[in-house]
C-alpha cells in the first residue's frame, strides 16, 4: 500500500480530567473514504478537532506526507490541504454565495498590512464554476447562503474545499438534520470525492450512509479506536457490537 | 421585474430611504416650504456630521456583532483631552491626535476585555460610559478649559464653503469617512471577515478568520469616529463642555437600527446608518420648523426605531418569499 498521506501517533488529549483519546493511532492512506463512526462522547469530535486545527493535543504526533505538523489554527490546516466541514455549517447565512466561498482566502487586487480591494468578479465567476463542478445548479453566486437548503450549503460547503484543492477533506455528520432526499445528494458527493482524488474522512451516527460510501470503517468507544477494517470485512453488527 | 423588486425588498435600508423622502415631503409642506430652504438646510447639514460619523462606528460594529454603548462619552472625553492641552499651550496637531489616541486605546480596552473575559459588550461598554464620561469631568477640573483663541484651525473643520454656503467643511470629512468605511465594508477582505464575524460566528473561526483582532479594529475605528466627532463639535461651537454626548449612545443604535442594521450582526450597511442618523436630524429640525412642541422629539425617535425595525422584518420577509426562478 502507499505511504499514508496523514499518519497519527500515540495522540493524547485531555479535558480537565477526562481522558478523551488515550494514545490513538491511525493511519490515513491517499483516496481513501474512510469512515469514521462512535456514539457521542467516544472521541470523533476531539480527533477531528485536532486535524482541523481547531484545538491543540496534549501528546502524540501528526504527519502529513511524511512531515510532521504542528497546526495552531484552522488556517494552518488548510494550507496544508485539509478541509473540514461541519454538521452546523461552515457558512455564514446573511452573506452570498460568492463571499463564503472565498472567507478568509479573498482574492484581493494588491494589499496593505494584508487589507486589499476584493476582485469580486473573479469570486463570482470562481465560484460558479466551483459549484458547477460538484454538479450543483444554482440560480447565480450572489443568492444569500440563508436562502439555500441544507443540501444545498453542503454542497457549496464541497464545492469550496474542491476549490481550493483540498487533499483531506473531513466530513463532521454532513447528513445532519437533513431531509432524505438531500442526504442522498450529500452522500453522492462524497462517493464523487474518490475520483477527484480527494482522501475523504466520513463521521456519521448513521451506518448505513458509512457502508454506503466509505471503503474502510474505524470506530471509536471511550477513546479509543475499537475497530478499524475495510467495509468488505465487517458488518453493521459487529460494529453496533463493539461499540 | 420581479427579480429587482425581490433585490430591493431584501435591501436591510429600503424603509428607512422611503421613510426619509416621505418625511422630507411631510416637513417641507408643513413648514410653509421653510425646511428645505438654504439656510435650514445649511443648519442641518452642519449638524448631520457630528451624528452621522457615530452612527458609521456604531453601525459597522453592529455589523460585527458588538455594542458600543460608551460612544458620547468618547464623544466628550476626546475633546476634552484636546481642549485641556491646547489651554496648556501644546499646539494643535499633537492636542489632536492625543485627543484620537485616547478614543483609540479606550476601543482597544473595550474590545480587549469583551473578548478576553468573554463577556457581552454591553456590559463593558456600560462601564466604559460611566468611566470615560467621569474621566472627562476629571480632567476638566469641573469646569470647561478656554480654548486659546485662534488655536483651532475652523479653516480645515468648520468654516462654510460650496455654493450658497451650504457645508461646513465637516460635512466633506464625513463624507470622505463615509466612503472609506463602506469601501472597507463592501469591497476589501477585511469587510467580509467583520460580515462573516458578525454573521456567524463559528463558521468566520473555522474558517480561520482572525475574528478577535477584526473584532477590536471594529471596536476601535467606532471608538475614533466618535471621538473625531466630539472633536469637530467642540470645533464648531469653541468650547469643551463635559456633558456633550450624553444620550448620543442610543440615538447611534437607533440610527443604525433604523436604517436596518440587526442587533444580532451580520446584517447592515454603512449607508443605512447614515440615513437612520439624517432621519433623527431630519425629525428633530422638522418638528419645531413644524411649530411642534420639541418635547415629542424623543416620542417620534422612538416610534420610529421600534416601526424601522417591524417594518424592515416585514419587508425582507416579503422578499425572501418572493420566488425568482433557482
Amino acid at each position: 500500500m502507499a505511504a499514508p498521506i496523514i499518519a497519527i501517533k500515540g495522540l493524547q488529549k485531555w479535558y480537565s480530567g477526562v481522558h478523551a483519546l488515550k494514545n490513538v493511532t491511525l493511519d490515513i492512506y491517499p483516496d481513501e473514504a474512510l469512515g469514521l463512526v462512535g456514539d457521542n462522547g467516544a472521541g470523533k469530535s476531539t480527533l477531528i478537532n485536532i486535524l482541523s486545527g481547531t484545538q491543540k493535543p496534549d501528546g502524540g504526533e501528526i504527519r502529513i506526507e511524511g512531515e510532521p505538523v504542528r497546526f495552531s489554527n484552522p488556517r494552518d490546516a488548510m494550507e496544508r490541504g485539509i478541509e473540514t466541514i461541519y454538521q452546523y455549517n461552515s457558512m455564514v447565512p446573511t452573506m452570498t454565495i460568492a463571499r463564503n466561498v472565498f472567507i478568509g482566502r479573498e482574492p484581493v487586487k494588491g494589499s496593505v498590512f494584508g487589507i486589499g480591494i476584493l476582485d469580486q468578479k473573479r469570486m463570482r465567476d470562481e465560484s460558479v464554476k466551483a459549484i458547477a463542478d460538484v454538479d450543483l445548479h444554482l440560480r447565480s453566486p450572489d443568492a444569500l447562503v440563508g436562502e439555500l437548503s441544507g443540501g444545498q450549503r453542503q454542497g457549496v460547503a464541497i464545492a469550496r474545499a474542491m476549490h481550493f484543492k483540498s487533499k483531506v477533506m473531513i466530513l463532521d455528520e454532513p447528513t445532519n438534520h437533513l431531509s432524505v432526499k438531500e442526504t442522498r445528494k450529500v452522500i453522492g458527493f462524497v462517493r464523487g470525492l474518490k475520483a477527484q482524488n480527494i482522501t475523504s474522512v466520513f463521521i456519521s451516527h448513521n451506518m448505513h450512509h458509512v457502508f454506503e460510501c466509505c471503503d474502510r470503517v474505524v470506530a471509536m468507544a471511550r477513546g479509543e479506536i475499537v475497530l478499524d477494517k475495510p467495509i468488505g470485512e465487517t458488518s453493521i453488527e459487529e460494529i453496533h457490537e463493539v461499540l | 421585474m420581479k427579480r429587482l423588486m425581490k433585490i430591493y425588498l431584501e435591501k436591510p435600508e429600503l424603509a428607512a430611504v422611503v421613510f426619509l423622502l416621505l418625511l422630507l415631503i411631510v416637513f417641507q409642506i408643513r413648514s410653509n416650504g421653510v425646511f428645505l430652504n438654504t439656510q435650514n438646510l445649511r443648519g442641518m447639514l452642519g449638524l448631520l456630521p457630528e451624528m452621522g460619523l457615530v452612527a458609521i462606528g456604531v453601525t459597522l460594529l453592529m455589523i460585527c456583532g458588538e455594542f458600543d454603548l460608551s460612544v458620547g462619552s468618547v464623544f466628550a472625553l476626546t475633546p476634552m483631552t484636546m481642549a485641556v492641552m491646547l489651554a496648556a499651550g501644546v499646539p494643535f496637531a499633537p492636542a489632536f491626535a492625543a485627543g484620537l489616541a485616547i478614543a483609540a486605546l479606550i476601543g482597544f480596552f473595550n474590545g480587549f476585555i469583551t473578548i478576553r473575559f468573554a463577556i457581552p459588550s454591553f456590559i463593558t461598554t456600560l462601564g466604559m460610559l460611566f468611566i470615560a464620561r467621569s474621566l472627562t469631568v476629571v480632567i476638566s477640573g469641573g469646569f470647561p478649559p478656554v480654548i486659546p483663541a485662534n488655536a483651532l484651525p475652523k479653516w480645515l473643520f468648520t468654516v462654510y464653503v460650496g455654493p450658497g454656503d451650504l457645508f461646513r467643511m465637516s460635512f466633506f470629512w464625513f463624507l470622505a469617512v463615509a466612503i472609506l468605511v463602506t469601501v472597507l465594508l463592501s469591497h476589501t477582505n477585511f469587510g467580509n471577515w467583520v460580515r462573516a464575524t458578525g454573521g456567524f460566528l463559528p463558521a468566520a473561526q473555522s474558517m480561520g478568520i482572525p475574528t478577535a483582532r477584526v473584532k477590536v479594529a471594529c471596536f476601535m475605528i467606532c471608538s475614533v469616529l466618535a471621538g473625531f466627532a466630539g472633536t469637530i463639535q467642540v470645533m464648531r461651537l469653541g468650547a469643551p463642555l463635559p456633558s456633550i454626548g450624553e444620550g448620543l449612545e442610543l440615538q447611534a443604535v437607533s440610527a443604525a437600527v433604523i436604517g436596518g442594521a440587526s442587533l444580532a450582526g451580520g446584517i447592515g450597511t454603512i449607508f443605512g446608518g447614515i440615513i437612520g442618523a439624517a432621519l433623527i436630524r431630519v425629525i428633530d429640525n422638522g418638528l419645531v420648523l413644524s411649530q411642534v412642541d420639541a418635547n415629542w422629539f424623543k416620542m417620534a425617535i422612538g416610534f420610529l426605531t421600534i416601526f424601522a425595525v417591524v417594518m424592515n422584518a416585514w419587508l425582507r420577509k416579503r422578499g425572501r418569499a418572493m420566488k425568482v426562478e433557482t
